[in-house]
Protein backbone atom coordinates (compact mmCIF):
# COMPACT_ATOMS: atom_id res chain seq x y z
CA UNK A 1 0.00 0.00 0.00
CA UNK A 2 1.72 3.31 -1.14
CA UNK A 3 1.05 6.57 0.82
CA UNK A 4 -0.81 8.12 -2.05
CA UNK A 5 -3.48 5.24 -1.65
CA UNK A 6 -4.90 6.86 1.50
CA UNK A 7 -7.19 9.64 1.98
CA UNK A 8 -5.82 12.72 4.15
CA UNK A 9 -7.71 13.90 7.26
CA UNK A 10 -9.01 16.75 5.42
CA UNK A 11 -10.49 14.36 2.26
CA UNK A 12 -12.13 12.13 5.39
CA UNK A 13 -13.11 15.66 6.46
CA UNK A 14 -14.64 16.82 3.58
CA UNK A 15 -16.58 13.08 2.95
CA UNK A 16 -18.38 13.30 6.43
CA UNK A 17 -19.16 16.96 5.50
CA UNK A 18 -20.64 15.89 2.07
CA UNK A 19 -23.14 13.19 3.98
CA UNK A 20 -24.74 15.70 6.42
CA UNK A 21 -27.80 16.61 5.13
CA UNK A 22 -29.13 20.32 5.87
CA UNK A 23 -30.61 21.02 8.75
CA UNK A 24 -29.28 18.48 10.53
CA UNK A 25 -28.05 19.37 14.15
CA UNK A 26 -24.82 18.23 15.11
CA UNK A 27 -22.15 17.16 17.53
CA UNK A 28 -18.36 17.31 16.27
CA UNK A 29 -15.92 15.95 19.03
CA UNK A 30 -12.75 17.24 19.94
CA UNK A 31 -9.64 16.25 17.97
CA UNK A 32 -10.10 15.16 14.27
CA UNK A 33 -13.74 16.03 13.74
CA UNK A 34 -13.29 19.49 14.59
CA UNK A 35 -12.16 18.95 11.09
CA UNK A 36 -15.35 18.43 9.54
CA UNK A 37 -16.65 22.19 10.14
CA UNK A 38 -13.85 23.48 7.26
CA UNK A 39 -15.96 21.43 4.77
CA UNK A 40 -19.53 22.20 5.68
CA UNK A 41 -21.17 23.89 2.18
CA UNK A 42 -21.54 27.14 2.69
CA UNK A 43 -25.14 26.62 0.94
CA UNK A 44 -26.42 24.26 3.34
CA UNK A 45 -27.82 25.40 6.62
CA UNK A 46 -26.44 22.97 9.51
CA UNK A 47 -26.58 23.39 13.31
CA UNK A 48 -23.81 22.76 15.08
CA UNK A 49 -23.79 21.96 18.81
CA UNK A 50 -21.13 22.26 21.40
CA UNK A 51 -22.15 20.21 24.85
CA UNK A 52 -20.74 23.48 26.53
CA UNK A 53 -24.09 25.73 25.86
CA UNK A 54 -24.43 26.55 22.13
CA UNK A 55 -26.50 25.81 18.84
CA UNK A 56 -25.15 27.60 16.18
CA UNK A 57 -21.15 27.45 16.40
CA UNK A 58 -19.35 29.29 14.05
CA UNK A 59 -15.77 29.68 12.86
CA UNK A 60 -13.20 30.37 15.11
CA UNK A 61 -12.99 34.34 15.53
CA UNK A 62 -10.11 36.72 13.34
CA UNK A 63 -7.11 36.87 16.37
CA UNK A 64 -7.50 39.94 18.31
CA UNK A 65 -11.54 39.44 18.65
CA UNK A 66 -11.43 36.29 20.61
CA UNK A 67 -13.97 36.30 23.42
CA UNK A 68 -13.21 34.07 26.60
CA UNK A 69 -16.44 33.77 27.56
CA UNK A 70 -17.14 32.60 23.56
CA UNK A 71 -15.61 29.03 23.81
CA UNK A 72 -15.96 25.58 21.83
CA UNK A 73 -16.02 22.05 24.18
CA UNK A 74 -12.09 22.03 23.92
CA UNK A 75 -12.08 25.65 25.52
CA UNK A 76 -10.84 27.50 22.35
CA UNK A 77 -12.33 30.41 21.49
CA UNK A 78 -14.90 30.43 18.85
CA UNK A 79 -17.69 32.41 17.44
CA UNK A 80 -21.46 32.35 17.09
CA UNK A 81 -23.50 32.44 13.77
CA UNK A 82 -26.53 34.60 13.23
CA UNK A 83 -29.56 33.30 14.85
CA UNK A 84 -27.31 31.08 17.14
CA UNK A 85 -28.51 30.41 20.69
CA UNK A 86 -26.76 29.79 23.90
CA UNK A 87 -27.78 27.72 27.24
CA UNK A 88 -27.13 26.16 30.11
CA UNK A 89 -25.02 22.76 30.44
CA UNK A 90 -28.66 20.46 31.50
CA UNK A 91 -30.41 21.71 28.58
CA UNK A 92 -27.72 20.81 26.43
CA UNK A 93 -27.19 17.57 27.91
CA UNK A 94 -30.93 17.14 27.56
CA UNK A 95 -30.21 17.85 23.42
CA UNK A 96 -27.97 15.14 23.28
CA UNK A 97 -29.83 12.37 25.56
CA UNK A 98 -32.86 13.11 24.89
CA UNK A 99 -32.04 11.79 20.82
CA UNK A 100 -32.25 15.82 19.08
CA UNK A 101 -28.91 15.94 18.17
CA UNK A 102 -28.63 14.15 14.58
CA UNK A 103 -25.11 13.30 14.21
CA UNK A 104 -22.17 13.46 16.13
CA UNK A 105 -18.86 12.98 15.04
CA UNK A 106 -16.54 11.37 17.27
CA UNK A 107 -12.60 10.41 17.22
CA UNK A 108 -12.06 6.86 18.21
CA UNK A 109 -9.12 4.42 19.75
CA UNK A 110 -11.62 1.31 18.33
CA UNK A 111 -14.65 0.34 17.35
CA UNK A 112 -15.95 -3.12 17.15
CA UNK A 113 -18.06 -4.95 14.24
CA UNK A 114 -20.80 -4.35 16.56
CA UNK A 115 -20.55 -0.62 16.74
CA UNK A 116 -19.12 -0.66 20.17
CA UNK A 117 -17.12 2.68 20.87
CA UNK A 118 -13.71 2.99 22.82
CA UNK A 119 -12.51 6.75 23.07
CA UNK A 120 -12.25 8.03 26.02
CA UNK A 121 -9.39 5.90 28.12
CA UNK A 122 -6.44 3.86 26.45
CA UNK A 123 -7.06 1.15 29.74
CA UNK A 124 -3.27 2.94 30.91
CA UNK A 125 -4.01 1.85 35.11
CA UNK A 126 -1.40 5.24 35.46
CA UNK A 127 -3.87 7.09 33.09
CA UNK A 128 -5.66 9.82 35.11
CA UNK A 129 -9.50 9.17 33.61
CA UNK A 130 -11.60 12.25 31.99
CA UNK A 131 -14.34 11.11 29.96
CA UNK A 132 -16.24 14.36 29.41
CA UNK A 133 -19.11 14.15 27.32
CA UNK A 134 -18.13 10.92 25.20
CA UNK A 135 -20.10 8.57 27.31
CA UNK A 136 -23.53 10.84 26.78
CA UNK A 137 -22.59 11.55 22.93
CA UNK A 138 -22.08 7.81 22.30
CA UNK A 139 -25.57 7.02 23.70
CA UNK A 140 -27.49 10.17 22.91
CA UNK A 141 -26.53 10.79 19.34
CA UNK A 142 -29.12 9.43 16.26
CA UNK A 143 -26.13 8.47 14.32
CA UNK A 144 -22.66 8.16 16.09
CA UNK A 145 -20.31 8.72 12.86
CA UNK A 146 -16.02 8.02 13.80
CA UNK A 147 -13.54 9.64 12.57
CA UNK A 148 -10.50 7.69 12.68
CA UNK A 149 -7.15 6.34 11.21
CA UNK A 150 -7.64 2.71 10.24
CA UNK A 151 -4.56 1.38 12.11
CA UNK A 152 -2.34 2.58 14.50
CA UNK A 153 0.97 3.85 14.02
CA UNK A 154 2.39 0.32 14.88
CA UNK A 155 0.09 -0.94 12.34
CA UNK A 156 -2.43 -2.72 14.57
CA UNK A 157 -6.10 -2.57 13.85
CA UNK A 158 -8.39 -0.45 15.61
CA UNK A 159 -11.69 -1.87 13.54
CA UNK A 160 -11.44 -5.10 15.99
CA UNK A 161 -14.15 -8.17 16.89
CA UNK A 162 -14.12 -7.33 20.63
CA UNK A 163 -12.51 -3.75 21.91
CA UNK A 164 -9.44 -4.40 24.38
CA UNK A 165 -9.95 -0.73 25.38
CA UNK A 166 -12.42 0.32 27.87
CA UNK A 167 -15.54 0.92 26.41
CA UNK A 168 -17.40 4.45 25.54
CA UNK A 169 -20.58 3.16 24.78
CA UNK A 170 -22.29 -0.12 23.54
CA UNK A 171 -23.53 -0.78 19.94
CA UNK A 172 -23.50 3.16 19.42
CA UNK A 173 -21.18 3.61 16.34
CA UNK A 174 -23.58 3.85 13.42
CA UNK A 175 -20.47 4.28 10.35
CA UNK A 176 -17.31 4.63 10.21
CA UNK A 177 -15.07 6.79 7.90
CA UNK A 178 -11.27 6.17 8.24
CA UNK A 179 -8.11 6.86 5.51
CA UNK A 180 -8.95 3.90 3.84
CA UNK A 181 -12.66 2.97 3.93
CA UNK A 182 -16.02 4.17 4.71
CA UNK A 183 -17.99 1.45 6.62
CA UNK A 184 -21.35 1.18 7.87
CA UNK A 185 -22.19 -1.03 11.05
CA UNK A 186 -25.05 -3.59 10.44
CA UNK A 187 -26.67 -6.17 11.84
CA UNK A 188 -24.50 -8.50 9.67
CA UNK A 189 -21.19 -6.98 10.46
CA UNK A 190 -19.83 -3.87 8.19
CA UNK A 191 -20.88 -2.76 4.93
CA UNK A 192 -18.17 -1.54 2.67
CA UNK A 193 -20.02 2.07 1.47
CA UNK A 194 -16.29 3.61 0.14
CA UNK A 195 -12.76 2.39 -0.72
CA UNK A 196 -9.83 4.53 -1.38
CA UNK A 197 -8.34 4.17 -4.87
CA UNK A 198 -6.20 1.40 -5.62
CA UNK A 199 -6.95 -0.94 -2.29
CA UNK A 200 -8.87 -4.53 -2.65
CA UNK A 201 -11.51 -5.75 -0.23
CA UNK A 202 -8.86 -8.12 0.57
CA UNK A 203 -6.31 -5.63 1.13
CA UNK A 204 -9.00 -4.43 3.88
CA UNK A 205 -9.78 -6.90 5.49
CA UNK A 206 -6.14 -7.52 6.20
CA UNK A 207 -6.45 -4.49 8.64
CA UNK A 208 -9.90 -4.84 9.25
CA UNK A 209 -11.29 -7.16 11.35
CA UNK A 210 -12.96 -10.30 9.11
CA UNK A 211 -16.67 -9.44 9.54
CA UNK A 212 -15.98 -6.25 7.59
CA UNK A 213 -16.65 -7.35 4.40
CA UNK A 214 -19.31 -10.04 5.29
CA UNK B 1 -36.18 45.78 52.00
CA UNK B 2 -34.62 42.58 51.21
CA UNK B 3 -30.97 42.58 49.67
CA UNK B 4 -28.43 39.92 48.49
CA UNK B 5 -25.75 41.96 47.42
CA UNK B 6 -23.00 41.57 49.73
CA UNK B 7 -20.02 43.85 49.54
CA UNK B 8 -17.20 41.67 48.92
CA UNK B 9 -15.74 38.30 48.36
CA UNK B 10 -15.02 37.49 51.72
CA UNK B 11 -18.31 38.30 53.02
CA UNK B 12 -19.89 36.17 50.24
CA UNK B 13 -17.98 32.92 51.02
CA UNK B 14 -18.40 33.56 54.57
CA UNK B 15 -19.06 30.54 56.97
CA UNK B 16 -18.11 28.00 54.62
CA UNK B 17 -17.63 25.03 57.05
CA UNK B 18 -14.80 22.34 57.35
CA UNK B 19 -15.72 19.05 55.17
CA UNK B 20 -18.58 21.35 52.88
CA UNK B 21 -19.18 20.11 49.65
CA UNK B 22 -19.02 23.42 47.22
CA UNK B 23 -19.77 23.17 43.33
CA UNK B 24 -17.91 24.80 41.07
CA UNK B 25 -19.47 27.02 37.81
CA UNK B 26 -17.57 27.04 34.94
CA UNK B 27 -16.12 25.26 32.09
CA UNK B 28 -12.60 25.40 31.53
CA UNK B 29 -12.11 28.98 32.86
CA UNK B 30 -15.28 30.03 31.02
CA UNK B 31 -17.97 31.05 33.95
CA UNK B 32 -15.18 30.18 36.63
CA UNK B 33 -15.96 32.92 39.76
CA UNK B 34 -12.24 33.09 40.14
CA UNK B 35 -13.11 36.00 42.69
CA UNK B 36 -15.06 33.28 44.60
CA UNK B 37 -12.68 30.91 44.67
CA UNK B 38 -9.67 33.21 45.82
CA UNK B 39 -11.57 34.28 48.39
CA UNK B 40 -12.59 30.56 49.94
CA UNK B 41 -8.62 29.51 49.53
CA UNK B 42 -8.13 32.99 52.14
CA UNK B 43 -11.52 32.28 53.76
CA UNK B 44 -9.36 29.00 55.05
CA UNK B 45 -12.21 25.49 55.33
CA UNK B 46 -10.83 22.76 54.79
CA UNK B 47 -11.27 18.90 53.78
CA UNK B 48 -13.63 20.27 50.87
CA UNK B 49 -15.34 18.24 48.02
CA UNK B 50 -15.46 20.31 44.90
CA UNK B 51 -17.79 19.19 42.20
CA UNK B 52 -17.07 20.98 38.54
CA UNK B 53 -16.27 20.82 35.42
CA UNK B 54 -12.82 20.48 35.06
CA UNK B 55 -9.70 20.35 38.40
CA UNK B 56 -8.49 23.53 37.41
CA UNK B 57 -6.36 24.60 34.40
CA UNK B 58 -2.58 26.29 35.40
CA UNK B 59 -2.06 27.96 38.75
CA UNK B 60 -4.71 29.93 39.17
CA UNK B 61 -8.32 29.45 40.26
CA UNK B 62 -9.94 26.26 41.19
CA UNK B 63 -5.81 24.95 40.58
CA UNK B 64 -4.77 27.39 43.45
CA UNK B 65 -7.20 26.08 45.96
CA UNK B 66 -6.77 22.66 44.86
CA UNK B 67 -2.95 23.53 45.41
CA UNK B 68 -3.74 24.14 49.28
CA UNK B 69 -4.23 20.72 49.63
CA UNK B 70 -7.50 21.69 51.86
CA UNK B 71 -9.65 19.80 49.20
CA UNK B 72 -10.40 16.24 49.89
CA UNK B 73 -12.19 14.88 46.88
CA UNK B 74 -12.78 16.07 43.63
CA UNK B 75 -16.46 15.19 41.44
CA UNK B 76 -15.72 16.09 37.62
CA UNK B 77 -15.94 14.94 34.04
CA UNK B 78 -12.69 15.86 32.57
CA UNK B 79 -9.69 16.34 35.07
CA UNK B 80 -7.15 15.75 32.64
CA UNK B 81 -6.27 18.73 30.47
CA UNK B 82 -2.82 19.82 28.89
CA UNK B 83 -2.37 22.81 31.92
CA UNK B 84 -3.62 20.76 35.02
CA UNK B 85 -0.22 19.84 36.56
CA UNK B 86 -1.83 20.73 40.03
CA UNK B 87 -4.15 18.37 39.89
CA UNK B 88 -2.14 15.66 38.28
CA UNK B 89 0.56 15.78 41.01
CA UNK B 90 -1.76 15.57 43.96
CA UNK B 91 -3.70 12.77 42.11
CA UNK B 92 -0.53 10.85 41.48
CA UNK B 93 0.47 11.35 45.27
CA UNK B 94 -2.48 10.12 45.88
CA UNK B 95 -3.35 13.32 47.76
CA UNK B 96 -7.42 13.69 46.42
CA UNK B 97 -9.82 11.98 45.89
CA UNK B 98 -11.35 11.82 42.20
CA UNK B 99 -14.63 10.43 40.85
CA UNK B 100 -15.30 10.79 37.65
CA UNK B 101 -18.71 11.23 36.06
CA UNK B 102 -19.55 11.57 32.45
CA UNK B 103 -20.37 14.65 32.01
CA UNK B 104 -24.38 14.71 31.28
CA UNK B 105 -24.61 12.53 34.17
CA UNK B 106 -23.29 15.10 36.23
CA UNK B 107 -24.96 18.37 35.16
CA UNK B 108 -27.84 15.76 35.28
CA UNK B 109 -27.48 14.11 38.98
CA UNK B 110 -26.88 18.30 39.35
CA UNK B 111 -29.95 19.12 38.15
CA UNK B 112 -32.12 16.50 39.83
CA UNK B 113 -30.74 17.53 43.27
CA UNK B 114 -32.27 21.15 42.70
CA UNK B 115 -35.29 19.94 41.60
CA UNK B 116 -36.32 17.24 44.45
CA UNK B 117 -35.16 13.82 42.33
CA UNK B 118 -34.37 11.18 44.89
CA UNK B 119 -32.72 9.73 41.86
CA UNK B 120 -33.00 8.73 37.94
CA UNK B 121 -31.83 6.30 35.71
CA UNK B 122 -29.56 7.17 32.84
CA UNK B 123 -28.34 5.25 29.51
CA UNK B 124 -25.17 7.12 29.36
CA UNK B 125 -22.05 4.76 30.90
CA UNK B 126 -24.32 1.39 30.31
CA UNK B 127 -21.28 -1.37 29.61
CA UNK B 128 -18.84 0.70 30.69
CA UNK B 129 -16.23 0.95 33.72
CA UNK B 130 -17.85 4.44 34.69
CA UNK B 131 -21.03 2.23 35.48
CA UNK B 132 -19.51 -0.47 37.88
CA UNK B 133 -21.75 -0.97 40.91
CA UNK B 134 -24.52 0.57 39.56
CA UNK B 135 -28.27 -0.78 40.05
CA UNK B 136 -29.62 -1.70 36.21
CA UNK B 137 -32.64 -1.75 34.53
CA UNK B 138 -34.50 -2.16 31.56
CA UNK B 139 -36.67 0.18 30.04
CA UNK B 140 -39.01 -0.09 26.32
CA UNK B 141 -35.83 -2.79 25.69
CA UNK B 142 -32.81 -0.27 26.55
CA UNK B 143 -30.69 -0.69 29.33
CA UNK B 144 -30.36 2.03 32.44
CA UNK B 145 -28.20 2.91 35.23
CA UNK B 146 -29.20 4.40 38.55
CA UNK B 147 -27.62 7.53 39.64
CA UNK B 148 -27.90 10.34 42.71
CA UNK B 149 -27.98 13.42 43.13
CA UNK B 150 -24.99 16.02 44.09
CA UNK B 151 -26.47 18.43 46.39
CA UNK B 152 -24.12 21.31 47.62
CA UNK B 153 -23.37 22.76 50.97
CA UNK B 154 -22.33 26.08 48.50
CA UNK B 155 -22.73 26.87 44.74
CA UNK B 156 -19.87 29.44 43.39
CA UNK B 157 -21.05 30.75 40.22
CA UNK B 158 -20.60 33.45 37.89
CA UNK B 159 -23.03 35.71 35.65
CA UNK B 160 -22.67 38.70 34.06
CA UNK B 161 -25.55 40.67 35.80
CA UNK B 162 -27.60 40.43 38.87
CA UNK B 163 -29.98 42.42 40.72
CA UNK B 164 -30.73 42.87 44.53
CA UNK B 165 -33.10 39.89 44.74
CA UNK B 166 -30.39 37.42 43.24
CA UNK B 167 -32.22 38.03 39.71
CA UNK B 168 -29.30 36.13 37.14
CA UNK B 169 -28.43 36.94 33.65
CA UNK B 170 -24.80 34.96 31.70
CA UNK B 171 -22.99 35.71 29.26
CA UNK B 172 -22.41 33.59 26.17
CA UNK B 173 -21.07 30.24 26.93
CA UNK B 174 -20.02 31.25 30.33
CA UNK B 175 -23.91 30.42 31.24
CA UNK B 176 -22.50 26.35 31.74
CA UNK B 177 -23.31 24.97 34.78
CA UNK B 178 -24.63 28.26 36.45
CA UNK B 179 -27.81 28.06 36.56
CA UNK B 180 -28.10 24.46 37.04
CA UNK B 181 -25.38 24.73 40.49
CA UNK B 182 -27.47 27.31 41.37
CA UNK B 183 -30.54 24.94 42.62
CA UNK B 184 -28.58 22.47 43.93
CA UNK B 185 -26.67 24.04 46.85
CA UNK B 186 -27.99 24.76 50.02
CA UNK B 187 -26.17 28.57 49.34
CA UNK B 188 -25.32 29.74 45.81
CA UNK B 189 -22.82 32.68 45.54
CA UNK B 190 -23.26 34.75 42.45
CA UNK B 191 -20.07 36.60 41.05
CA UNK B 192 -21.65 39.35 38.53
CA UNK B 193 -19.54 41.50 36.46
CA UNK B 194 -22.51 44.35 37.08
CA UNK B 195 -25.41 44.77 39.53
CA UNK B 196 -28.51 46.41 38.24
CA UNK B 197 -31.41 48.25 39.61
CA UNK B 198 -34.25 46.30 40.50
CA UNK B 199 -36.86 45.54 37.56
CA UNK B 200 -33.48 46.72 34.89
CA UNK B 201 -33.32 42.88 34.07
CA UNK B 202 -35.77 42.16 31.60
CA UNK B 203 -38.07 39.20 33.58
CA UNK B 204 -38.76 37.49 29.96
CA UNK B 205 -34.71 37.00 30.22
CA UNK B 206 -33.93 36.20 33.46
CA UNK B 207 -32.01 32.90 33.57
CA UNK B 208 -31.82 32.28 37.25
CA UNK B 209 -34.44 33.83 39.29
CA UNK B 210 -33.70 35.11 42.63
CA UNK B 211 -35.39 32.25 44.54
CA UNK B 212 -31.63 29.93 44.00
CA UNK B 213 -29.41 32.63 44.94
CA UNK B 214 -28.35 33.58 48.52
CA UNK B 215 -25.14 35.83 47.69
CA UNK B 216 -24.59 38.33 44.93
CA UNK B 217 -21.36 39.97 44.44
CA UNK B 218 -19.61 42.37 41.81
CA UNK B 219 -16.12 41.25 40.96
Amino acid sequence: MTASSRWTHEQIAARIARDIPEGSYVNLGIGLPTLVANYLPADKEIFLHSENGMLGMGPAPQPGAEDPDLTDAGKQPVTLVRGGAFFHHADSFAMIRGRHIDICVLGAFQVSVAGDLANWHTGDPAAIPAVGGAMDLAVGAKQVFVMMEHVTRRGERRIVETCTYPLTGRRCVSRIYTDLAVLDVTPTGLAVRALVDGLSLEELARCTALEAYS
Amino acid sequence: MVSKVVESAAAAVAGIKDGATIMIGGFGLAGLPSALVGAVIDQGARDLTIVSNNAGNGDTGLAALLKTKRVRKIICSYPRQTDSYVFDALYRAGEIELEVVPQGNLVERIRAAGAGIGAFYTPTAVGTMLATGRESRTFGGREFILEYPIQADVALIKAYKGDRWGNLVYRKTARNFGPVMATAARCAVAQVEEIVELGTLDPESIVTPGIFVSRVVAA
